[in-house]
């Protein structure tokens, strides 16, 4: 392991590492993952507890398309990785809503098949019907992979085209909840790809969760030659003449690299950085973190009532707010996540699960002594239910707490501690660095931070850096 | 290494890469862009295949010559030639 060299380091064995690396492998280069977990999979991997594997994040995978649709990400990804779109076994959602009001008076259904929000949209907002189909023009027509893009606000481009306030909150909300590092708005290019993979594209996910999908680029990584280092993180990254030359691993290992791309955050990599950079890593660290709930029943969701859905957007007041909590958690507006209800062809999971994610605030959990916070997530998890509840087909308490297995709960400390990302930002930083550039000439960023969202856009960004960074430039001779 | 064998090559390396393009009824006078869903990436991709498995390389400035399977054929089979 001492004065190993390779080509190219990776730090985060994550969806984007994984899928940099496998591309790189693939064409020859020495490549090294160090991953500071002992599980791959970053922001989106999967844990066990009393027997049973739990996803960490991922309540659906977006940008599905039915086989035969191309020149979506979910295509490119899977042509650029080499791998049969049969591997992910993707099952497609039955139907999700965005449903706003103190009972979710006003909802708008939404499927894998486009036609049907737009027929929402026209039955419940006529006035808002052109303007509607002129957004969806302009979010059709925008190149929203382009590196180079300047920030727009998606405010105020939406506001172009749509005027009721509550169809504008409405189309954001589920936008923002899957994806926006920024409080209240988005730029506009966040917009445009949260808007594809949402309601262009859609939702499925496969029976066994998240890890197939690891499982899978593990294997590719491997067949390719890729090497992994686990529960090995980097612990600082050393700068000389304008390049990083050495990686200090936290083993007390050292090795170099000609290049490395780092998929653990903007501010992570830069404060991992010597000199470090702490001022333009405070400019730029995200605030946005939550909690979430899950529950483990005995039956399907079904079984009461809640079958329909997969995916619950909800928002109980006049105005949705998309900003860190004030108190522990936010209980106004959230994400309900039934997994039972994607069409599984028949097949189905063993128990029922529900989900329920909120906006929390990270300092109010970060700092409280160990039984505090036992107690306060017990309480939350509580109010956590009944709020999103509220949006359901309504259920005896008594019915659900006969029917409950198991429950887990994950706070904005639990994020800090699994994915790094400092104040437990999910979604990393709020302006995010599309070409991938850093100060330092051979470091790359890949991942939340590089800006392509949700797992097929974490996959796309390290297969886009790796192949603009560092493989173009060599096919083209220029290296 | 015939120019029909060189066609073959090249459609290999297609077909690994778009599996899900149907190569069947391919033209080798039309466009590739034409016929099939390739995008930039794929082009790359051909371009970078080509290198991994026969050793053989395309400049940026000569990606044009790569536009069609004859066009291919032309530009790549003397490629091939010189390498033995």
């Amino acid at each position: 392991m001492k004065n190993s060299h390779y080509d190219v380091a990776i730090i985060g064995a994550g969806m984007s590492g994984l899928a940099a690396g496998i591309r790189l492998a693939h064409f020859g280069k020495k490549v090294c993952i160090f991953e500071r977990h002992n599980a791959p999979g970053g922001l989106n991997s999967f844990y066990s507890l009393g027997g049973r594997k739990f996803d960490v994040g991922l309540h659906a995978m977006t940008n599905y398309v039915p086989p035969g649709v191309k020149g979506t990400p979910l295509g490119k990804l899977l042509r650029q990785l080499r791998i049969d779109r049969e591997e992910f076994a993707l099952c497609p959602q039955k139907q999700s809503r965005i449903a706003f009001g103190p009972r979710g008076e006003t909802s708008l259904r939404f499927t894998n098949d486009f036609a049907v929000l737009d027929a929402e949209i026209a039955a419940k907002f006529p006035s808002q019907a052109d303007g509607w189909r002129r957004l969806v023009e302009t979010v059709r027509a925008y190149d929203d992979v382009s590196l180079d893009a300047r920030p727009v606000s998606a405010r105020e481009v939406v506001a172009d085209h749509l005027t009721d306030p509550l169809l504008t909150d409405m189309i954001f909300c589920p936008l923002m909840y899957y994806g926006s590092a920024q409080e209240r708005d988005m730029d506009f290019a966040q917009f445009v790809i949260m808007f594809k993979a949402l309601f262009l594209e859609g939702f499925a996910r496969p029976r066994e969760g998240v890890r197939v999908v690891i499982r899978v680029l593990l294997e590719k990584f491997r067949a390719a030659g890729g090497e992994r280092q686990m529960k090995c993180g980097v612990a600082r990254i050393i700068e000389q003449q304008g390049r990083a030359s050495r990686l200090i691993l936290e083993n007390g290992g050292e090795i170099t690299a000609d290049y490395v791309i780092s998929s653990i955050g903007y501010a992570e990599t830069m404060r991992l950085c010597e000199p470090p950079q702490t001022v333009s890593a405070a400019q730029n660290t995200g605030t946005l973190t939550f909690v979430e709930t899950i529950t483990v029943t005995r039956q399907p969701p079904a079984a009461w009532g809640w079958s329909e859905d997969t995916i619950v957007f909800f928002n109980d007041s006049d105005c949705f707010e998309y900003t860190r909590a004030e108190g522990q958690v936010d209980l106004r507006s959230g994400v309900i996540c039934l997994p039972n209800n994607f069409d599984y062809a028949g097949g189905t999971l063993p128990e029922g699960i529900f989900r329920v994610t909120c906006l929390a605030n990270y300092d109010r959990w970060a700092h409280l002594p160990e039984e505090e916070y036992q107690a306060d997530k017990r309480r939350w998890f509580n109010e956590v239910q009944h709020s999103a509840r509220r949006f359901l087909p309504s259920v005896d308490d008594a019915v659900l707490a006969a029917a409950q297995l198991a429950t887990d709960m994950f706070t904005p400390r639990t994020i800090r501690k699994f994915t790094g990302h400092l104040n437990g930002a999910i979604y990393g930083a709020p302006h995010k660095v599309r070409d991938g550039r850093t100060h330092l000439a051979n470091l790359y960023l890949c991942g939340t931070d590089q800006g392509f969202l949700g797992i097929v856009g974490a996959m796309l960004s390290g297969i886009s850096m790796a192949n603009y960074h560092i493989l173009q430039g060599e096919a083209a001779g220029r290296a | 290494m015939t120019k029909e064998d060189c066609k073959k090559l090249v459609v290999d390396i297609i077909a690994d890469i778009a599996p899900d393009e149907d190569l069947s009824t391919i033209k080798p006078d039309v466009r590739l862009r034409d016929q099939l869903q390739l995008d930039s990436m794929d082009f790359l991709d051909i371009v970078m295949e080509l290198r991994k498995r026969h050793g053989i390389e395309v400049p940026e400035t000569d990606y044009p010559q790569l536009a069609s399977l004859d066009s291919c054929a032309d530009y790549l089979t003397p490629k091939f030639a010189t390498k033995g």
